[in-house]
């Protein structure tokens, strides 16, 4: 026989909560009722946090950033899913799993106000997020890195997550993270927020595949697409693509079709490549009314829950860009700190140039 | 005691510091079953198995990539770069990523991998196989690059490389692998990253090289001691970044005159940098210009000219004597 049909594949997409509020019991995650209130919260406060920071950048008093909003479902229903020890390596664009895993609005606005400090994991930060990676699809080598260390030092519980956007899945390190991923079998859970938008590039010229999801299939590894802005599909996606790791069974990629409601960052126009009309339709896909939707339909969410947790947000917001704006005292030679752990005089004789030199810079006012 | 050459001298550090540190990995094309393409790596498989001396699939970025991410984790990673032609893919991860976590978390998170990066020219290799590319590796903030110049200091430099807490890229002069034997003590030893080594003392002349060059230059300095009884001080770079600056000056302080031998390209090497150094520091001390024997601003050509390309015994020779004869 010349030729023959060696293998099929077919690829699934998941919805739980559709966008008219209708929810599929079979699938329907088994969450408590404090566990739905809560991953609700964390999607209005990556939402409230989002449009303050916001309004800071427009008045200055931040620098660039890249507005999460609308693709609350897609990252806090991936961090929900997620244990205390499971690693995280995302992106620029992830604020819902940063804080939901412990990162506080204080710490990001000292990021995105040009201080490394913003990258410390202290108080509630998880201690296993790594720091934000701004150079496109990068981080997903780093998971699978930590992934391998993690099953050689015994910890076979642990996963580690990555996080990038439809972008990413155009770069040689996303294919190479997945490759050695499968090949080494290793607990890593790779999440495409498909958000449609790379900067000005269409999903549609960024590959010729039908999904994303499918690229799995070349790597050896299941892939799935699901309904990103619906928090019950993507939470039941990734707490399954999670267990398998954890039961050894491999890495899994997971597509979370979703929207960009924002610009691409505080310094595009987003209206050169897109329209208002085209915003609009994804406006009514909100995650966070479909959601809150749900709750209210379940009877454990009123329009007064509603009201507490908005005046709730707003005295803490305040509360921490107050703190924020009131951090000072940071020590100008921190860089020559930290670019070795170990003293090097080379170094050190730049230190006392560099001191000397803001010094004189002082003086002449 | 024992007489080993450098590939030699590399593995035993290797196989050591796989004994002492459970948490020292190896990985790369062909690091396992194969033991390495030129047999680095060999007989490591067999002791520690495959979770700790991995044949990774063939994606160079991949290999530093996930090098970070085991460093991230606590694991000592030794990644290989086949030959040096393949590691600047690697650069983007590590310029990017393995340099800046440290600087990027204010040291909370950090990178202590090792990549060996055997490169240079002399071996009669296919294209991309024969270049010297440290400079480009020593221009980036964060990364320390080191080169060996024999099995002796390969052997000590490799565990100085595990044991550093930051990325190290290890230069390995394929020509010196299997070039000559040396003594290698049964005591491991370390040498300081960031230290340049005085291996000859003298008062006339201040000679620096590194890697390959070292030997080359050896025969150069024993060539004109021999005819003309001139006292030169041999040093041996060792650590491109961060460059020793005490060193250098100390002893260009004592004999007023300094020649380089690299086997880089002329512009932006390290020499130039080592000049620049001694200006800042000596200037008024140097009695003649300085001298570069090196490489030269040009493609890598194939090996049917590579020798007429290379600083050679006798180019080195006359580099260090128009310096004495200034």
């Amino acid at each position: 026989m010349p030729k023959k049909e060696l293998d099929t594949f077919s690829v699934s997409y998941l919805s739980i909560l559709d966008e008219d509020g209708n929810v599929d019991k079979e699938l329907e995650p088994k969450l408590k009722k404090p566990e739905l209130i809560e991953l609700y919260r964390q999607m209005v406060w990556a939402r409230r946090t989002d449009e303050r920071m916001l309004k800071l950048q427009r008045q200055g008093r931040i620098g660039t950033f890249g507005p999460s909003t609308g693709q609350e479902a897609s990252q806090c229903a991936v961090a929900f899913a997620m244990k205390k020890q499971d690693w995280f390596a995302g992106a620029f664009r992830e604020h819902g799993v940063r804080l939901l895993r412990g990162e506080t609005l204080t710490r990001q606005l000292l990021y995105y106000n040009g201080h490394e400090e913003g990258n410390i994991n202290d108080g509630a930060a998880n201690p296993r997020n790594l720091p934000i990676s701004v150079i496109v699809g990068a981080q997903p080598l780093h998971a699978v890195g930590l992934a391998y260390a993690m099953r050689l030092q015994g910890e076979n519980e642990t996963c580690a997550v990555t996080m990038m956007g439809d972008g990413a899945t155009s770069e040689g390190d996303f294919h190479e993270a997945m490759n050695f991923a499968a090949v080494w079998n290793l607990p890593v859970l790779f999440v495409v927020q498909n958000n449609q938008w790379a900067i000005s590039v269409p999903r549609s010229k960024q590959t010729k595949s039908a999904t994303i999801a499918q690229k799995a299939i070349a790597y050896g590894m299941p892939g799935v697409q699901v309904d990103g802005n619906d928090a019950l599909a993507v939470y039941a996606a990734a707490a399954e693509a999670l267990d398998r790791g954890r039961r050894g069974e491999g890495p899994t990629l997971i597509e979370t079709v979703t929207y960009r409601l924002m610009m691409h960052t505080t310094a595009d126009d987003q209206y050169k490549y897109r329209t208002k009309e085209e915003e609009e339709l994804w406006w009514r896909r909100d995650p966070l009314v479909r959601f809150r939707g749900y709750l209210e339909a379940k009877k454990i969410w009123s329009e007064k829950d509603q009201e507490a947790l908005e005046e709730e947000y707003r005295l803490e917001i305040e509360k921490q860009v107050k703190a924020f704006e009131e951090m000072s005292g940071w020590k100008p030679d921190a860089p020559f700190d930290h670019v070795f752990g170990t003293r090097h005089e080379r170094i050190e004789a730049q230190r006392r140039e560099f001191l000397a030199e803001i010094a004189k810079e002082a003086a002449r006012g | 005691m024992a007489k080993l050459n450098m590939v030699q001298a590399i593995n035993l550090a290797l196989d050591e510091m796989m004994a002492e540190d459970p948490s020292v990995v190896v990985l790369g094309e062909d690091v396992g079953v194969d033991g390495g393409v030129f047999r680095v790596t060999e007989g490591l498989i067999e002791k520690y198995g495959e979770a700790r001396v991995i044949d990774t699939p063939l994606a160079e970025s991949a290999i530093i990539g996930t090098a970070i991410g085991m460093a991230l984790a606590g694991l000592k990673p030794v990644g290989e770069m086949q030959f040096c032609g393949f590691s600047y893919i690697m650069i983007p991860q590590l310029e990017g990523h393995g340099s800046r976590y440290r600087a990027r978390t204010h040291g909370q998170f950090h990178v202590p991998l090792v990549m060996r990066v055997p490169y240079g020219g002399g071996v009669r290799a296919l294209e991309h196989h024969s270049e010297s590319r440290e400079a480009a590796l020593g221009h980036l903030p964060g990364v320390k690059v080191v080169i060996p110049s024999g099995p002796r200091n390969a052997r000590s430099l490799m565990r100085a490389s595990i044991l550093d807490p930051d990325p190290v890229v290890y230069m390995e002069p394929k020509r010196s692998y299997r070039a000559f034997k040396e003594e290698v003590p049964e005591t491991p030893e370390t040498i300081e990253i960031g230290r340049a080594q005085v291996v000859q003392e003298g008062t006339d002349i201040t000679v620096i090289a590194w890697g390959a060059m070292m030997h080359t230059t050896k025969k150069a300095v024993e060539e004109i001691r021999q005819a003309r009884g001139a006292s030169i001080e041999l040093i041996d770079l060792l650590t491109i970044s961060p460059m020793d600056t005490e060193t250098i000056c100390a002893s260009v302080r004592k004999t007023g005159r300094l020649a380089v031998v690299q086997e880089a390209p002329l512009s932006f090497g390290p020499a130039s940098e080592i000049i620049a150094t001694v200006n800042d520091h000596a200037l008024m001390h140097l009695e003649a210009p300085v001298k570069r024997v090196s490489g030269y601003d040009v493609v890598t050509p194939y090996f049917s000219r590579e020798n007429l390309f290379m600083p050679t015994v006798g180019r080195a020779r006359r580099g260090i004597e128009e310096v004495l004869d200034f």
